[in-house]
């Protein structure tokens, strides 16, 4: 494999919250001990459930939050020991695309002014020309330039947000949910506008979403998270699921494909609270393999970051 | 035999524009019917029209039927409908925390409609909530009852609100995109569990969603709008096996499958028209990459396709 773009060594991120007079501070890990290693021009998936700590992964990744422990390696520097100078430099190279459309868009400014904004960030001009482009990569039509945000449906202004992310094109851009709230037209419009982007500008992404049918689709490598660490990496989107929580995954996809209506298997039970995790496989209350050594060890991701690892017991 | 629910040619206007025109499907006891579109192709209006609240945006049915267990819905007073709203049809909404108010117990919540709509007492509601609570499987009803909206995650939030709908025991549920804001996983959840309530009490439900792929997995039969007008409608199982609207064909080919080739997925380009600039012809044919001089200028009529209807100049193969 030639050198990746992004590397993480034991990457950690704890939060305490809560602490008062009479309370104690409860802390939880939202990422632990993530290694992992994004070649250059592949499309890296993370995928998992609502608070698995996708999220916090991102933002470590890009130093937007420090991390607890461990280290982010960006094209051979030591992101997590870079001064501030040179990060801000670097920044420009790494981008993000938000998960929230309405809280990520100023309600202040036209859409043309928030394209402008990054532009204006580096001290570069703008021409009209150049926004209706933005525009129209991600299906709004020239018009919408002078919109305000709130003229805006959910969708559309998410579009305006990866058209945001794209202005300065970047390297690397970490994709949050990007397509979440919008509909699977738009949704399948900005992944083949991603597609084209990717290979006309060289791009490597971090794709970050709960849809493993997606995912499978899109990227080249799979990285499956559960509460806070990684469970599996998928080297290819044809390795076969070895973690059964990435097989529940795949089982609750949607496919548009009546036949297979009988795969569809609902997970059962709720993700246990990670303020208060279980002893051993943090999976092990939902997993209809579990055994008593599930529930007392905790199994480890043992191999090397970019080939087929998995943290179970028991892998399928 | 007559459908629980039948609209027919219905027209919805809203002060000067008409959304909604030529909108018409059934939907019977026991089944699942989609109502699938893109966003603004008018399925909202539609639910708002079969539960009476357009008047709340200044909208009326302006044409067409909507019957309702042998009820003709357009012409009824306000105090008439109140009365099927909660009790024989429910509504479930996209946002579970519109549906919760964060200041009220989720017991206090459901209670209400045992005390409201049914007039029993209070210990008589809360026994009523914790059996559709546990009906659906909900782990530790009591303490749930006892909890706030904000302690709960998402997907019991969305299922306090199924709880909800359910606890008047309607004949109808409609939900507007239910699962859309959830984890695929719990989204498999919802679904599981509302097909499995409608196949075991015999209740219609009419499911909004802009996803091909949901309605692939839990749907009987399908209704696509497109741009306020109908553009196909049929049985699940023909409809994937041959969609006849090139509108159909599109939605379904944004969800990608198993074989589905890297670079090949491709969406529907451009968006809906707004309701101010509905083109004229066939609303679809500035995205239809089939469409001929006559769909730029004449209506297509719907036409019978196997098991449902289309309306297309020239529909696809439907040799199904
Ligand atoms: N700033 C913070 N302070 C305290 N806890 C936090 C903070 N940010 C995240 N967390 C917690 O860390 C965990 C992981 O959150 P994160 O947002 O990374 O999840 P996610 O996988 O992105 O979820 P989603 O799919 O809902 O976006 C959650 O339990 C969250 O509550
Ligand atoms: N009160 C209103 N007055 C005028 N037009 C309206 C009104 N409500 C909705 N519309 C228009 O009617 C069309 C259909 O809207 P509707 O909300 O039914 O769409 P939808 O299919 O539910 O979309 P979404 O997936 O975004 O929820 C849209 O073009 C919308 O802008
Ligand atoms: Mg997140
Ligand atoms: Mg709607």
């Amino acid at each position: 494999m030639a050198e990746p773009l992004l590397t993480t060594t034991g990457l950690t991120r704890r939060f305490t919250s809560g602490g008062g007079l009479l309370r104690r501070p409860r802390s939880m890990t939202a990422v632990r001990d993530v290694t992992l290693a994004i070649p250059r021009g592949s499309v890296t998936g993370v995928v998992g459930e609502s608070g698995c700590g996708k999220s916090t992964l991102a933002r470590l990744v890009l130093r937007l939050i420090e991390p607890s422990q461990g280290r982010v390696g960006f094209d051979g520097a030591d992101l997590t020991a870079l001064p501030a100078g040179e990060l801000r430099r670097m920044r420009r190279r790494m981008q993000m695309v938000f998960q929230d459309p309405y809280s990520s868009l100023d309600p202040r400014y036209t859409i043309a002014e928030v394209l402008a904004e990054p532009f204006r960030v580096q001290g570069e001009r703008v021409s009209r020309d150049a926004i209706d482009h933005l525009l129209s990569q991600v299906g709004l039509a020239a018009p919408m330039a002078a919109a305000y945000p709130h003229q805006l449906s959910g969708g559309q202004r998410q579009r305006v947000g990866v058209a945001r992310a794209l202005a300065l094109k970047p390297d690397f851009v970490v994709l949050d949910e990007p397509t979440a709230s919008l509909d699977v037209s738009i949704q399948a419009q900005i992944v083949a506008l991603l597609e084209r982007l990717k290979s006309e500008l060289g791009l490597t992404y971090m794709f970050i979403s709960h849809d493993l049918g997606l995912v499978r689709y899109f990227c080249d490598r799979i990285l499956v998270m559960y509460l806070g660490a990684v469970v599996e990496e998928l080297p290819s989107t044809e390795a076969a699921p070895r973690h059964p929580y990435t097989r529940a995954l795949l089982d609750s996809t949607f496919s548009p494909d009546p036949a297979l209506r009988r795969r569809l298997v609902a997970l059962k039970g709720e993700i246990p609270s990670p303020f208060d995790l279980p002893r051993g496989c943090a999976f092990a209350g939902r997993c209809p393999h579990a055994t008593a050594h599930c529930r007392d060890q905790r199994p480890e991701l043992a191999g090397e970051a970019g080939g087929h690892r998995v943290a179970c017991f028991h892998p399928l | 035999m007559t459908a629980l629910l039948t609209v027919a040619d219905m027209q919805v206007t809203i002060g000067p524009v008409t959304p909604l025109d030529g909108i018409g499907f059934t939907l019977d006891r026991g089944e699942i019917l989609g109502l699938v579109g893109e966003s603004g192709s008018g399925k909202s209006l539609t639910a708002m029209a079969i539960m009476g609240l357009l008047p709340l945006s200044g909208g009326r049915v302006s044409a067409g039927s909507i019957r309702f267990d042998g009820t003709e819905l357009t012409s009824l007073g306000e105090d008439a409908y109140r009365q099927l709203r909660g009790k024989r049809i429910a509504f479930i909404s996209q946002n579970p925390m519109t549906a919760l108010d964060p200041l009220q117990t989720i017991g206090a919540q459901v209670d209400v409609i045992g005390t409201l709509h049914f007039g029993k007492s209070r210990a008589e509601a809360r026994r009523r909530t914790l059996e559709v609570l546990t009906q659906l499987r909900i782990p530790e009803a009591a303490a749930i009852c006892a909890s706030y909206p904000h302690q709960l995650s998402g997907g019991m939030k969305q299922r306090i609100v199924i709880a909800m709908a359910l606890a008047g025991e309607p004949d109808l549920i409609i939900a507007d995109e239910p699962t859309t804001a959830l984890d695929v996983t719990v989204q498999a959840q919802i679904i599981h569990l509302l097909a499995e309530l409608v196949r075991e009490r015999g209740m219609a439900l009419l499911l909004i969603t802009h996803d091909m792929g949901v309605v692939a997995q839990c749907c009987d039969r399908v209704a696509v709008l497109y741009a306020g007008r109908l553009a196909e409608a049929a049985a699940i199982d023909p409809l994937f096996a041959a969609p006849a609207h090139p509108y159909t064909q599109a939605l379904i080919a944004c969800i990608p499958r198993d074989d589905t080739r890297k670079g090949t997925l491709a969406g529907i380009p451009g968006t809906v028209p707004a309701v101010s600039a509905y083109p004229p012809g066939c609303r679809y044919h500035p995205r239809c990459p089939q469409a001929q001089d006559i769909c730029r200028t004449t209506v297509p009529d719907s036409r019978p396709r196997p098991s449902g209807v289309v309306a297309c100049h020239f529909p696809g193969p439907t040799n199904g």
